[in-house]
């Protein structure tokens, strides 16, 4: 359903993305793990069109959509939602303000008609009695419900997460860890999330890829990235400040 | 040495040649995508609701307060050649064709412009323009275009609003407070007073009102940074706005009054 082929991307002097190839099937879950820093939002920028690559393609749905315009493009994401670290929600409006913006702006529904819609897709996330809530007074625990929400607002074909249990207490990433494999399950979408958080990792993906020095140095189910021989891949997931992987900016 | 002069005028050169190039990129943006659907009617209500009439008390008391300091200047200054007779005229004449226009430009420059670059440089920062893009809606479209419409329909509208008003507190300093006679005065506002004087003055209004949400949008669709970098973008924004303003009013003039 998407493919990245040898995606090439470079800001000024930072050489991100060296040669990523990628592979996404349909209903998959692939969860890209790496370093802070490693291009993991660069790279889920391109599936959805916000970047697009120095050098090779990009295929949604076998369409190169690196070779589309601004309304191609446009046509394009209307099969995406995503769900981004802040959330992102819209400050100058309320919540089913916000849940409903898609439909608002590409559906004839109404003003009431959208609001029983929101009010719907907030309650698949856990969340009742916010639909009048400004984004500013809610924790940051139900922001990212209601960007989920959002994101699902639309009934899209593929999710994609950026980072989308940093910054939650335990309890509340594990909340939405279960979020993330109900959607899959009921709406059967295919989703790629970005994390360094293994234990979300390890939850929600049939696949887990990882990214270093630009390119996917491994990708495999979670038992076989738990098993890897590869002493990168060893020192990401045990988390050990000690190893191949050098910390930025410190002498090893 | 030389090459080392024409690297220095290059370096001096090169950002402020890049800035003016991406504003003249996304100036041509919005105009290209205003005549395409979906419209955005209420987004640029809500922007000319903002701009125009948000902006009419401090529009009013710098209108009132110009006028009125305007006429005692002219006046203690005429007295000095016994031209009293023309405080009229002047302050006429120097709100329609410039007060007017230039003064309530860079108010509204800094009132409007500052949220402006303020609201889209904090929704650059938290990926809410990303998001508006990942939801198939056009940032330009959804968020410039309603501002550059308001602002280039509202600020010839507040310039009317500062000449009239600008005009009756001279009338009050003029008459109640140094015993010019009231007929005088009317007479004097008029008899000099041309079309071309209000028209060109409203012409400059327009393009200051073009100029100023380009460049307030600009700077805050490209912030960078976090908060510091909103900061930055929304005083440059004023900064910018305010000297385009200041130096496209000598050059509009010479035109408008070849």
């Amino acid at each position: 359903m998407i493919e990245l082929r040898d995606i090439h991307k470079s800001f000024e002097e930072n050489y991100v993305l060296r040669g990523v190839d990628l592979n996404v099937s349909k209903g998959e879950s692939l969860v890209i793990i790496g370093g802070s820093g490693s291009g993991k939002s660069v790279l889920l920028k391109h599936i959805i069109g916000l970047l697009r690559p120095d050098k090779g393609t990009v295929f949604v749905n076998s369409m190169d959509i690196s070779e589309f315009d601004e309304e191609g493009l446009s046509e394009s994401r209307k099969k995406f939602g995503m769900l981004f670290q802040s959330s992102a929600l819209f400050d100058s409006m309320n919540v089913w303000e916000n849940v409903g913006f898609g439909l608002k702006r590409h559906t004839h529904l109404s003003d009431s008609e959208i609001k029983e819609t929101a009010i719907m897709k907030l309650k698949m996330v856990g969340l009742v009695d916010v639909e009048d809530v400004m984004p500013s007074d809610l924790s940051g625990g139900m922001r990212k419900r209601v960007g989920l929400a959002r994101a699902i607002a639309m009934n899209p074909r593929i999710l994609l997460y950026d980072e989308p249990t940093t910054g939650l207490d335990p309890i509340m990433a594990d909340a939405i860890n279960n979020l993330i494999i109900k959607m899959r399950e009921e709406l059967e979408v295919t989703s790629v999330a970005i994390t360094h958080d293994m234990r979300s990792a390890n939850k929600i993906a049939d696949t887990i890829a990882m990214l270093y020095n630009g390119v996917i140095i491994e990708q495999g189910s979670p038992e076989e990235i738990k098993n890897t021989a590869n002493p990168v891949v060893r020192q990401f997931i045990e988390g050990s400040a000690v190893g191949p992987i050098t910390l930025e900016g410190m002498v090893r | 040495m030389l090459v080392k002069f024409i690297e220095l005028i290059g370096a001096v050169i090169e950002k402020p040649a890049i800035g003016l190039g991406r504003i003249m990129l996304l100036f041509y943006s919005v105009l290209k995508i205003i005549p395409h659907p979906p419209y955005e009617f209420r987004n640029t209500i809500k922007q000319m609701l903002e701009i125009g009439v948000n902006s009419l008390p401090v529009v009013i008391i710098t209108a009132v307060f110009t006028g009125m300091v305007l006429a005692l200047q002219s006046h203690t200054g005429f007295k000095r050649f016994g031209a009293e007779g023309l405080v009229g005229s002047v302050v006429a004449l120097s709100m329609t064709r410039e007060l007017g226009p230039v003064l309530t430009a860079l108010i509204v420059t800094g009132r409007a412009g500052a949220a402006m670059a303020a609201e889209l440089g904090t929704m650059r920062v938290t990926e809410q323009i990303d998001a508006l893009e990942t939801m198939a809606t056009n940032p330009v479209k959804y968020l410039i275009v309603p501002r550059f419409l308001a602002g280039m329909c509202m600020l010839p509208a507040l310039t009317v609003v500062t000449n009239i008003i600008g005009i009756l507190g001279g009338y009050f300093v003029s008459v109640m407070l140094l015993d010019t006679a009231s007929k005088g005065y009317i007479r004097a506002t008029w008899s000099y007073l041309e079309m071309q004087d209000i028209y060109s003055g409203l012409i400059k209004a327009f393009f200051f009102g073009v100029a100023f949400t380009i460049i307030s949008c600009y700077k805050g669709f490209y912030t960078k940074g976090g908060a510091e970098g909103v900061g930055r973008a929304t005083t440059g924004a004023v900064v910018y706005s305010s000297m385009t303003i200041l130096i496209s009013d000598y050059f509009l003039t010479a035109w408008l009054f070849r």
